[in-house]
């Protein structure tokens, strides 16, 4: 299981599958609520710099989550 | 009989509201717009029935205040309207089925069911209906299509009782049974809608539209005042005056409660202070203007969909103050007026937040009203004045929220926000908003202006701001270099900022005075609405805190200011 990377590593404009979330209850049952979840595809549209909020496309709508949720999200290494 | 319109964020619930029972709200393309109950009636039955706009939510497992009160809500709902995002199905349909559930008596509208279809979204109605076992009606709020036929099926709303087990399975299954996607390219405003977040698009967009309203608001405020409120009162409203001043044989207590004090024989309107004069011309030919023109812009921004890209860019540094990137949206609505400012602090997640958001707003965010009169007082010094006096509340704002960060335990959480396809405003929908905001200002403004200018000429008459004068001079003059005449103003901020400003043109002071005053008078208190909201908002001991920090900062920026300048 060690073929995924942080979705903070992935490029943006890159469209990667979710292989899963690392995190407790709350922060995947969040993510969830916005349609983040395993074996689903999401697009990265955009990082702030110094650890700011990422911008995913996913099901044809976009979310702003926060750098450390954003981090916990492990996509598939290579498209 | 209670029905509840419920559903995600920024799906459409207060449009659908406002189609449903002819009362306007304020709608807009951001998340977290609706932060109270809206009530109406309906006919429904031959009755009356009660329906209740509920703020959106994601699930009926709450994660912000919103959210806790709209679950708190669905107790009381005989019939609820669950109203879904037809662009968004996967995401809405979880909370249906939170809702189906629960056991509640519901019929569905799909809205947003015509952007569905230009981007390519085919649903099957009927279908999902079968599906879902409840009645489900396609719906386009914006223009009013499907709403009839909500209504006409409302009795038809069903209660069912199962469970879900495998809730994302079941939902994947109804979404590929009923909905057909055709893919097409990007639209031109999808594209401008990534390039507003990403960083080396998005500052430079950012930038534009800021200069950009910046310029619009200044442009329309002024043709406002030069080319029509300015003429009016010259024209009209002044040989009016000056007719009932003559009648009034030019002077005694009711001219001077009236017309106020003529200066060298003429009507000054900032300045004869009297209910007529004064009372009327602060709030309609000078305030007035830029309420408009504000309201203007900031609307075509809401429903465009810029506010939460600017939350996602700024989120940084808002982080730095204790808050994130959705603490703009109250700082944004606050320069309108501070009292939507702290209302809309609740879709802050949490109680540190939004104590520091109003904290803020009330120490550093001047209102329209406030900035237009301190426009019209240094406006005529060009940058050295006006400049300086908005360079310090930046610097205040930001001074402010790092220390409030550091010193207030605990962490902002972390942006979560759902990100609305940018969407062309609509032009009914924007003037009706901004129609809606001019009558509050007006409702709202015009009696504590008018109550202003009477309490002025009763402390006047009775030589009580003189003696206050006299008390609060060690402060007032020794502090922050004021003539003592000014402590009028500040009491009279208590009611209104924008009559208190106008008490500074008769007192002839320098510009180094001037400045200190516009800043000192947006600091040190905020006027009684919204000490009121915010006092609702926090609680009595928060509030305590609130404006101790509030005199705190006055005294330590108003002598700072007096030795520098």
């Amino acid at each position: 299981m060690n073929d995924g990377i942080s979705l903070i590593r992935v490029r943006t404009g890159e469209d990667r599958r979710v292989v899963r979330i690392m995190g407790g209850y709350g922060i995947i049952r969040k993510l969830n609520l916005l349609g983040i979840k395993e074996d689903r595809n999401i697009k990265k549209v955009s990082s702030q710099p110094m650890r700011g909020p990422v911008v995913i496309e996913v099901g044809g709508s976009q979310v702003a989550i926060g750098y450390g949720m954003a981090r916990r999200i492990i996509v598939e290494a290579e498209a | 009989m209670k029905i509840l319109l419920m559903g995600n964020p920024n799906v459409g619930k207060s449009v659908i509201f406002s189609r449903l029972t002819g009362v306007n709200v304020i709608a807009s393309n951001y998340h977290g717009t609706t932060v109270e109950f809206t009530r109406g009636t309906i006919h429904f039955n031959q009755k009356k029935a009660e329906i209740i706009d509920v703020p959106g939510t994601y699930s009926l497992v709450p994660t912000t205040k919103a959210e806790e009160v709209a679950a708190e809500m669905l107790k009381e709902g005989d019939i609820i309207i669950n109203v879904i995002d037809a662009t968004n199905l996967e995401r809405s349909l979880n909370f249906t089925l939170d809702l189906i559930e629960s056991g509640a008596t519901i019929i569905v509208a799909l809205n947003i069911w015509d952007e569905a279809c230009h981007k390519g979204i085919n649903i099957d109605a009927d279908k999902l209906e079968k599906m879902l076992g409840v009645p489900v009606i396609p719906t386009c709020a914006l223009t009013g299509e499907g709403i009839k036929e909500l209504v006409g099926r409302l009795n038809e709303a069903k209660s069912r009782e199962v469970e879900f087990k495998d809730r994302w399975g079941e939902i994947g299954n109804i979404v590929e049974n009923v909905q057909k996607v055709t893919r097409r390219h990007h639209t031109p405003l999808e594209r401008l809608g990534d390039a507003s977040v990403i960083p080396a698009t998005g500052i430079p967009i950012a930038l534009v539209i800021l200069f950009l309203s910046f310029w619009l608001i200044r442009l329309i405020g002024e043709s406002l005042i030069g080319y029509v409120f300015d003429p009016l009162f010259e024209f009209l409203w002044t040989p009016l005056m000056m007719q009932i001043s003559d009648l009034l044989e030019g002077g005694g207590f009711l001219h001077n409660l009236l017309i106020g004090q003529l200066i060298e024989g003429k009507i000054a309107y900032m300045e004869s202070m009297g209910l007529l004069t004064t009372g009327l011309f602060v709030p309609i030919a000078a305030v007035l203007p830029y309420i408009f023109a504000f309201y203007f812009v900031l609307s075509l921004l809401e429903d465009l969909g810029y506010l939460p890209r600017l939350a996602v860019l700024m989120d940084t540094v808002m982080h730095r103050v204790g808050l994130h990137g959705m603490g703009v949206i109250p700082m944004m609505l606050g320069l309108g007026c501070n009292v939507s400012g702290a209302l809309s602090t609740r879709i802050l997640e949490t109680r540190r937040e939004r104590f520091i958001a109003m904290t803020l707003l009330a120490i550093s965010v001047p209102c329209m009203a406030q900035i237009a009169m301190v426009a019209g007082l240094v406006g005529k010094y060009g940058i050295k004045g006006l400049g300086t006096v908005f360079f310090t509340m930046f610097l205040v704002w930001l001074g402010l929220g790092l220390l409030l960060n550091r010193i207030i335990r605990g962490e902002s959480p972390e942006i979560f926000v759902d990100i609305a396809p940018y969407r062309p405003p609509h032009p009914k929908v924007v003037g009706k908003k901004v129609w809606m905001r001019v009558k509050w200002f007006l409702r709202e403004a015009l009696p504590f202006v008018l109550l202003g200018v009477l309490f002025v000429n009763i402390l006047y008459t009775f030589g009580i701001i003189q003696r206050i004068g006299k008390y609060t001079a060690p402060v007032v003059t020794s502090l922050f270099g004021l003539p003592e005449e000014a402590v009028g103003a500040l009491i009279v901020g208590f009611l209104r900022k924008d009559v208190a400003v106008g008490m500074l043109v008769p007192l002839n002071l320098s510009l180094k005075q001037l400045i200190i005053a516009s800043v000192i008078l947006a600091m040190y208190f905020p006027c009684v609405a919204t000490f009121a909201a915010m006092l609702r908002e926090l609680g009595i001991w928060d509030m305590l805190k609130s404006v101790g920090i509030m005199l705190l900062a006055t005294a330590g920026v108003g002598s700072l200011l007096n030795l520098i300048l």
